[in-house]
């Protein structure tokens, strides 16, 4: 015999919901006896093809403000993370920012996205007025254009423009040895692609002026097959290769290239090879191929460093990412300057943020500092190398200078109108 | 627009053979996914939009085969297998219930699965990107042919793909399966009538797309980076394939697929910026002259 249920409400559902209500209701008060805590909001991507972004930038988080936190929190308050996914959508990521601050409660954000959803938080920023920190988005203009700048946001990521710099340094002091004149150059067709690839040869004719780009290609993000741009980059023979692919792009790219013998015939500069995200994932890795530092734990060769990497991957069971330490940066400069303001008060945090110089394992020369005239950082480790197919992957790293790099952005600030 | 650089290379027998064969590699794995697409569409009326995931489950299945074993061909085998077995129960558990129903239906099951199987993939092998690596085997300088480069794997992984398109040609043209299996497409009522399990053929034709799928899948492991979703632009290259070939027949399969890798080697090297829009611009084309594709059959 089959019993059968009547629809509707039965008693105990009733009292269920009853109880659940209460308990709902209860919570407010619960609270505010432990107002205490201060809500920092975080959208970021956690699914979709890049879900690593967002979550190696959780993770860079937690291990920080459980630091943070076991020390006493943000003048006595501690830190309570609110994470929330935005599916990598820019309109998600905006609506998400607004819902953390206006009905979360959250006093402080960081933005974890990627420049696109970054900019759609920034303006969320401009309009509620609330201390963010862009922890992702590399795209220069989000801080150098004036028309970008308010006075509650920072940014701990690197910047597009000092990649290039450097990079562009760098591998013009390769092409003056080796005498490579002819390049071809291959990225991802769209924004970043194309502002990255173009700042780096930029910089790379201006360092070395006999550079000629005989071949570009513009593969579509994500494409399955490179096939037919490994075989054209083959025909035009360039003497070197400059590609900004990354992550599972990249990979790929290397696996079919990589039996098309292309590594043997040129030389290859990929700016984000030497991310343990890549370095881990491919197989045959070739020998020697030219990369800018993401994060390593063995750059800086310092101790901080290494601890820091350990660190992470004792916790969390892989490495860190690039995003894992702009967004460890982020917790850790909030903290410096909240004791420095001696206050959890967004405004005061973000006078004291200002200039801020911490240490840091991250630092070129043990210190990164907050610039107090664009908000974005500076003094971070930033440095070209070639791969080896193990650990340490990238042996030995070439330092980028910066007071080179300081010298040439302000240059292309100005040539881009900024100042 | 580069002209210059697309007639350089049809003057000479070293780019030919190069873009060729980059071709063919293209057009070959596009015409595994394609041909079961194509099948599963002629014998059981439906669009199978879930068919990349099985192109996926192919190169995941492969690439966990390679790791335990460390053999090659029992990766590929494990992927065509492995694919062929999750085809024949994902028709008769959840597809069979919806032949005959409204397209939407059909799709929207699809579409689910799509999810789904996405979603499976990302519990067992992590969101993350994997890479298969490149058996030892093949790890070997590339082949100069008439001062082109070929890679040895690349040959291999044609040859299968033909192998595979000759012994579906001429198994459905002259074996007694393949008469019921064009028996069945044509008038499923009769075929059941005549005392032949028609839900076996179903099931048998949905687990054999599937399993070129997942070969497909597995051969591309070594090459491509495998992601949750990656099966997705797989697909929408098939349905290109497909709508130019003709829907339901394998020769089109072929030819279209061939015709997409050629676009896509040629015209990377002619039009840089409009590879992509070259492959939609030829659809269009074929449609429009050709509504059925280029070997479909006029419906009656």
């Amino acid at each position: 015999m089959t019993r059968t249920r009547k629809p509707g409400i039965s008693r105990r559902s009733t009292l269920a919901l009853m109880g659940a209500g209460a308990v709902t209701f209860a919570t407010p008060w619960v609270a505010r006896a432990q107002a205490k805590t201060i809500k920092v909001g975080m959208p970021t991507i956690l699914s979709g093809r890049v879900a690593q972004l967002g979550t190696s930038s959780r993770n860079g988080v937690m291990l920080e403000v459980e630091k943070v936190n076991a020390a006493g929190g943000l003048a006595g308050r501690q830190i309570e993370m609110v994470i929330r996914d935005s599916k990598g959508q820019p309109q998600e990521a905006a609506r998400v920012a607004r819902e953390l601050v206006n009905t979360d409660g959250c006093e402080l954000l960081i933005d974890a996205e990627a420049s696109s959803g970054a900019f759609a938080v920034h303006e969320v920023a401009r309009d509620l007025g609330v201390l963010c920190i862009h922890t992702n988005s590399e795209t220069s203009a989000l801080t150098a254009d004036p028309k970008q700048h308010i006075p509650n946001a920072f940014r701990t990521a690197r910047q597009g423009v000092h990649d290039s710099i450097v990079g562009g340094s760098y591998a013009a002091a390769i092409s003056k040895a080796k005498g490579l004149k002819k390049w071809a150059t291959c990225a991802p067709d769209y924004a970043y692609g194309r502002d990255t690839t173009g700042e780096f040869t930029l910089y790379l004719k201006r360092f070395a002026p006999d550079v000629e780009i005989i071949s570009e290609s513009w593969p579509k993000l994500f494409q399955p097959d490179y096939t037919e741009v490994v075989t054209k980059i083959l025909q035009a023979k360039p003497q070197a290769l400059y590609s900004c692919l990354w992550g599972g792009d990249l990979t790929s790219y290397i696996d079919q290239a990589n039996i098309y013998a292309l590594f043997t015939q040129m030389e290859v500069f990929a700016v984000n090879m030497a991310d343990y995200t890549a370095l881990t994932v491919v197989k045959n890795l070739p020998k020697g191929i030219h990369s800018g530092n993401r994060y390593i734990k063995t750059y800086p060769a310092t101790a901080e460093n290494a601890a820091w990497g350990d660190a992470y991957k004792a916790k969390y069971n892989e490495y860190p990412t690039n995003w894992s330490w702009e967004n460890a940066t982020a917790i850790m400069l909030l903290a410096e300057a909240s004791k420095k303001a001696n206050s959890a008060d967004g405004k005061k945090i973000a006078e004291a943020l200002r200039g801020l110089k911490i240490k840091s394992p991250f630092g070129a020369d043990g210190t990164v500092t907050m610039r107090a005239e664009d908000q974005t950082l500076i003094g971070y480790a930033i440095g070209w190398g070639t791969t080896i197919p193990q650990e340490p992957y990238v042996p030995e790293v070439k330092p980028g200078d910066w007071k080179t790099i300081l010298e040439l952005e302000a240059e292309w600030k100005k040539s881009k109108g900024y100042t | 627009m580069d002209l210059d650089t697309l007639t350089g290379c049809l003057a000479s027998s070293a780019c030919l053979v190069t873009q060729t064969t980059s071709g063919f590699i293209i057009g070959m794995l596009l015409f595994l996914v394609a041909v079961g697409l194509t099948l599963i569409f002629g014998v059981l009326k439906v669009v199978n939009f879930s068919h990349g995931a099985f192109y996926m489950f192919g190169a995941y299945f492969a690439m966990t085969a390679y790791q335990l074993t460390g053999s090659f061909a029992l990766a590929m085998l494990c992927g065509a297998a492995g694919t062929a077995l999750l085809g024949l129960i994902f028709e008769r558990v959840f597809m069979s219930r919806v032949y005959g129903r409204d397209v939407l239906m059909q799709v929207l099951v699809c579409y689910a699965f799509v999810l789904i199987f996405d979603d499976v993939v990302r519990m067992i092998w992590g969101p993350e990107f994997k890479s298969m690596g490149m058996p030892a085997a093949f790890q070997i300088p590339p082949l100069f042919i008439a001062g082109g480069v070929v890679p040895p794997y690349y040959l291999l992984l044609i040859a299968v793909a033909l192998v595979a398109a000759i012994v579906l040609g001429l198994g459905l043209a002259r074996t007694r399966i393949g008469k019921v299996i064009r028996a069945a497409a044509h008038n499923p009522g009769m075929v059941s009538a005549l005392g032949i399990n028609t839900g076996l053929i179903y099931g048998g034709v949905f687990a054999l797309g599937g399993m070129l799928a997942g070969l497909a899948g597995a051969l591309a492991a070594p090459v491509r980076s495998l992601t949750p979703g990656m099966g997705f632009s797989v697909l929408i290259e098939s349905f290109i394939v497909t709508v130019i070939g003709g829907m339901g027949s394998i020769l089109g399969a072929l030819i279209g697929a061939l015709l997409i890798g050629m676009i896509r080697s040629f015209g990377s090297l002619g039009f840089p910026l409009f590879t992509e829009g070259l492959m939609y611009l030829f659809m269009v084309i074929v449609l429009v002259s050709r509504p059925t594709g280029l070997f479909g059959k006029e419906v009656a």
